[in-house]
């Protein structure tokens, strides 16, 4: 390695990466989070997060403001998760088996729909300048925060709150651990499922809007690198809470980071094995954190 | 400069009309494809057509084709490099009677084209890459392609003049010859400027990962660097994240200009209507196919991208100047002593590699300057 | 729609022999399941300004119009069977397999790194190449199973990120220790010996790997249905509680399906490394193993069934091209279909029965 390599630049390239990569994973996987909590899994979460960001870009190509595109990203985000409750709530069907539908068709319609966007330029969200106080551009950008980054940690917070202290949160919870005890204390089962998987969908939608009109910032077919499937495994990792999800998801965002930012700093070669060093970490989480404890009772994951 | 493109390839244009029209004397391609004034032309891209980068490139020249008279063109995107591109290509044939196929992608050729090939004699294939070998390729395959290095030459030579920090970056796909060649000239038309100038590379894996590219982009200007280019398929990513990081950026397949107006240098632009245009008319003439062509920015099978405002005048001077001995062919990019940088003498001193040499299409070492 | 599921249940009521009438039902669920996906699609393209009249004859031209046609229908259709039964078979143990991509890959790796060291062996090169392509396919998905079984990793997550991390080593070994250094800008494995090859059926433009395709459909079939084994993985499957308490292994028997439809999809990988490109390079993650999920959902599980949804799925593809060239539609098209017909699958049956049902209860027998 060469004099003039900066390796204190890594780590915060890497917590930077984190802020940056780790924002449509904190979305997805609130809203996979969510989703989760009222006992159903969402793998179509990823047509979602696809649609969601296709929505924002051409949303916000059409109306020139970023944020009528982040508002279509969340309606479409929505609308997809409302459908993955309504069919999951016919009887007999796999709600694993309706995600990865909905993530087909979900991708699909995108990708249909998206080709006039791929040549036009859109609105980017605007984000804080909190590292305006310092003269090192590094610190400058590792501390330039784009505004869906303060909603997603006000989402968690939400989300928490929403889960531990209202009624609509308990009630929720209880359907998603126990189906029986619900009916018998006469909750509005599907309501509630429906609202939660469509909150998740709208979630993801909107991690979704981030890939697509912050970082990257542009919209092609290879925008989403399966974040929306990652989105499951990062769920179980944060043990189905709302807090956890966002450290789960900076840790996937800055490992996707710390690749990168290793070769630029000199170190070189077996790239393609870093970039599979998330999943790596993600199977070895999954298949040593020996507990099970947070997992609602109804999903078919915990069984 | 547009001037002088323009009339370097319409001089080209010349050429290849008056060579294909002294060349048609009845080859077994005359009764084929002579018949009439007409000809069905097929262009299949491995990725979206407005990509603003590889397929970009291949689809406006495709759409100047389309213009000329006498001509169906036919195109077809996203098609994957598996029986996927075989059977476009039949169907192209059996379905809609075309005469002449451009398969644009690098890993169409072996064994797709070559299968297709076999099983339909009379219809010619023009394969973008550099494969073609005569007596062991069929003829009615042929390879073109472009030496885009001199593109990125001038891009080097641009970005020495603008960067400050003297250190440049590169994102790269992956480590294969044509990309190490790209990387090793834009590093030597630096530091034709300033040999102090030295060039990191990220290698992001693949042809498209726009999140991975982008990151990369960033690690590279937080490592200091204060020009970018790159050889991935879209180099829309990376283009705007480092306009938006302040550094300025070199383009790369097509014109980026228009995505970072106040960062953009110049640009290593393919310019396939040359090609394209020489085995249109050596087709529809019926003259033979023209099976292994190439050239660079002398030939009109590269172009430059309008300066912009970030580029000095005395770098636009520069650059232009480089340029011109180029097109004199007065300009040979990889010539000894040249050293790779692990200090390895890779091109031995007096020994200069014409673009033409094979030894370049192997091409396995970064050049002394670049960091990766 | 009403008027489909009312006809199936005056067949059903119809037939006496409770298996044929099973099977009708099944039949009658799957065709109303393509009238709803050829409806939702159809609206689909009339709300994207096209006529889906047009689209449909030449969705059938492309597809089944000409030897031309069935010939690339097939070709497609191919990989899809194997790579289906890699969802199938797991699928009997109750377990959702969605990574057999990776198995591809692996398969498709081991046999072209063996495939280069036997061009001494003339035809007997491919049995020993099979075989590798399946055990390497077979441990890939075969560690999903025991994943689930011994550390309760869930199968659907596990075997997803099992698949990305096959590309990535893949990709590794490809353009790494395992590249042919003459493979300049295309970094492959060396290419194959002529007796590694796989040829063509005589004559007819379709590989060999279609006649495997369709023989491991065939014996998986006979394995699920005409088997104890194939039996006690019904059980196992079905209920596993019930399954333990008679006796059955059912661990063991869920990491030997997940074992057998990776060695599936791992002899995919080989057919197309031995028919297709002649070495293993970056063009064999062609996404195979995820069609093939889509594939074995429209089959409704059944190994028999996945040969003319192979063909259905296969077809689509086919005339994807078709689509692009004369209607200018995006490629995407085909894939906005495959999302339709995915859900109606899986939406038809249950919402018959709720229609048929409602139909009863208003005209009570």
């Amino acid at each position: 390695m060469s004099a003039d390599v900066d390796l204190w630049a890594v780590p915060l390239a890497v917590f930077a990466g984190a802020i940056r990569a780790g924002s449509p994973f904190l979305f997805v996987s609130l809203g996979e989070c969510l989703t989760e909590r009222g006992g159903r899994i969402n793998l179509g979460l990823e047509g979602a997060l696809v649609m969601g960001a296709m929505s924002a870009y051409g949303g916000a190509v059409l109306s020139g403001s970023p944020w009528l595109g982040l508002l279509a990203a969340i309606v479409a985000g929505g609308l997809l998760g409302l459908l993955h409750g309504l069919i999951c709530s016919l009887p007999r069907v796999n709600d694993i088996a309706v995600g990865i539908g909905l993530m087909l068709l979900g991708i699909g319609l995108a990708f249909f729909l998206g080709k006039p966007f791929i040549q036009p330029r859109a609105p980017g969200l605007p984000a804080f300048e909190l590292g305006a106080w310092s003269s090192n551009p590094l610190v400058r950008e590792a501390l330039r925060i784009n505004v869906l980054f303060p909603l997603g940690l006000a989402a968690c917070a939400l989300m928490h709150l929403a889960l531990t202290r209202t009624r609509w949160g308990l009630a929720l919870r209880c359907v998603g651990d126990s189906q029986d005890t619900a009916r018998a204390l006469g909750l509005p089962i599907l309501r509630l499922r429906l609202s939660a998987t469509a909150l998740g969908g709208a979630l993801a939608g909107i991690g979704g809007a981030s890939l697509s009109l912050f970082y990257p910032g542009s919209w092609n077919e290879g925008l989403s690198s399966g974040q929306g499937l990652m989105a499951v495994a990062l769920v179980v990792f944060a043990r189905w809470q709302p807090w956890r999800c966002l450290y789960a998801a900076l840790l996937f965002g800055g490992a996707g980071a710390l690749g990168p930012a290793l070769q630029a700093a000199g170190v070189t070669g077996a790239y393609h094995l870093f970039n599979a060093a998330p999943y790596v970490l993600t199977l070895a989480l999954m298949a040593f954190a020996s507990e099970r404890t947070g997992a609602p009772g109804e999903l078919r994951l915990s069984r | 400069m547009s001037e002088s493109r323009l009339s370097v390839s319409r001089r080209h244009f010349l050429q290849a009309v008056v060579a294909g029209s002294l060349v048609s004397l009845a080859g077994p391609w005359s009764r084929a494809l002579a018949a009439g004034d007409k000809l069905t032309v097929g262009f299949i891209y491995v990725g979206p057509r407005d990509d603003y980068g590889y397929n970009q490139a291949h689809a406006e020249a495709a759409a100047q084709i389309r213009k000329l008279p006498g001509i169906t063109a036919l195109e077809e995107e996203n098609v994957a490099e598996t029986v996927a591109v075989q059977k476009t290509m039949e169907s192209m044939i059996e379905l809609d009677g075309a005469q002449l196929i451009f398969p644009t992608s690098f890993g169409y050729f072996d064994p797709h084209v070559l299968k297709v090939a076999a099983k339909y004699p009379g219809v010619r294939f023009a394969h973008c890459g550099g494969l073609w070998r005569e007596g062991v390729h069929p003829k009615n395959t042929g390879s073109f392609f472009g030496y885009i290095d001199e593109g990125q030459y001038l891009n080097g030579v641009a970005a020495g003049h603008a960067s400050k920090t003297r250190k440049l970056g590169f994102v790269a796909a992956k480590p294969i010859p044509q990309v190490l060649r790209n990387i090793n000239a834009f590093t030597m038309g630096a530091r034709s400027v300033d040999p102090s100038i030295t060039t990191r590379v990220i290698f992001t894996g693949d042809w498209a990962m726009p999140v991975k590219e982008a990151e990369a982009a960033n690690s590279l200007v937080d490592q200091g660097a204060d020009v970018l280019t790159c050889h991935v398929d879209s180099p829309k990513v990376v283009v705007e994240t480092a306009a938006r990081r302040g550094a300025m950026v070199c383009g790369y397949h097509a014109d980026q200009s228009a995505l970072a107006p106040q960062a953009y240098l110049t640009g290593a632009q393919w310019n396939w209507v040359t090609p394209y245009t020489t085995l249109v008319q050596a087709a529809m003439s019926g003259a033979p196919m023209p099976n292994f062509i190439r050239g660079g920015l002398r030939e009109g099978y590269i172009k430059t991208s309008p300066y912009g405002p970030a580029l000095s005048a005395a770098g636009q001077a520069a650059v232009s100047a480089t340029k011109e001995k180029m097109l004199a062919g007065a300009l040979t990019i990889f010539k000894g002593p040249l050293a790779d940088n692990k200090g390895r003498t890779v091109i031995a001193a007096g020994v200069e590699l014409a673009q033409t040499d094979v030894a370049l299409e192997a091409m396995d070492w970064l050049v002394e300057g670049v960091q990766g | 729609m009403s008027a489909t599921s009312a006809s199936a249940v005056a067949v059903l009521r119809a037939a006496p022999d409770p298996r044929l009438a099973a099977a009708l039902r099944a039949l009658a669920g799957t065709v109303g399941a393509l009238a709803l996906a050829a409806l939702l699609f159809g609206a689909f393209l009339v709300a994207a300004g096209h006529d889906p009249l047009a689209v449909y004859a030449l969705l059938w031209k492309g597809a089944f119009g000409s030897a031309f046609a069935w010939q690339n229908t097939l070709l497609r259709a191919a990989p899809l069977m194997l790579t289906a039964l890699c969802v199938v078979l797991p699928a009997r143990a109750g377990l959702i397999v969605i990574g057999g991509e990776g198995a591809v890959l692996m398969g498709g790796l081991a046999a072209a790194a063996l495939g280069v060291h036997l061009g001494g062996l003339g035809g007997m090169a491919l049995l020993p190449m099979a075989l590798a392509g399946a055990l390497a396919g077979g441990v890939w998905i075969g560690l999903v199973g025991l994943l689930r079984e011994r550390r309760g990793v869930n199968e659907a997550i596990g075997s997803l990120l099992l698949a990305y991390i096959a590309a990535a080593l893949f990709k590794h070994l490809v353009e790494g220790p395992l590249r042919d250094p003459a493979s300049l800008n295309k970094p492959s494995t060396p290419a194959l010996p002529d007796a590694a090859r796989l040829g063509e059926l005589a004559g007819s433009g379709v590989h060999a790997g279609l006649v495997i395709g369709v023989l491991a459909c065939v014996l998986a079939h006979l394995l699920i249905h005409h088997t104890p084994w194939g039996f006690g993985l019904k059980v196992a499957g079905g209920n596993p509680r019930a399954g333990r308490m008679v006796g059955l292994p059912v661990g063991r028997l869920a990491i030997a399906a997940c074992g057998l439809g990776g060695a599936a999809a791992g002899l995919a990988g080989m057919i197309e490394v031995a028919a297709v490109h002649g070495a293993a390079n970056s063009a064999l993650a062609a996404g195979y193993g995820y069609a093939g999920i889509l594939v074995a959902f429209v089959a409704r599980q059944q190994p028999l069934a996945i040969l003319p949804t192979a063909l259905l799925v296969g077809g689509v593809a086919a005339s994807g091209g078709l689509l692009q060239r004369r209607l200018g539609l995006p490629d995407a098209t085909v894939n906005v279909l495959q999302g339709f017909l995915f859900l109606s699958i899986l939406v038809a049956e249950p919402l018959f029965q709720a229609v048929a049902q409602r139909i009863r209860r208003r005209r009570p027998r």
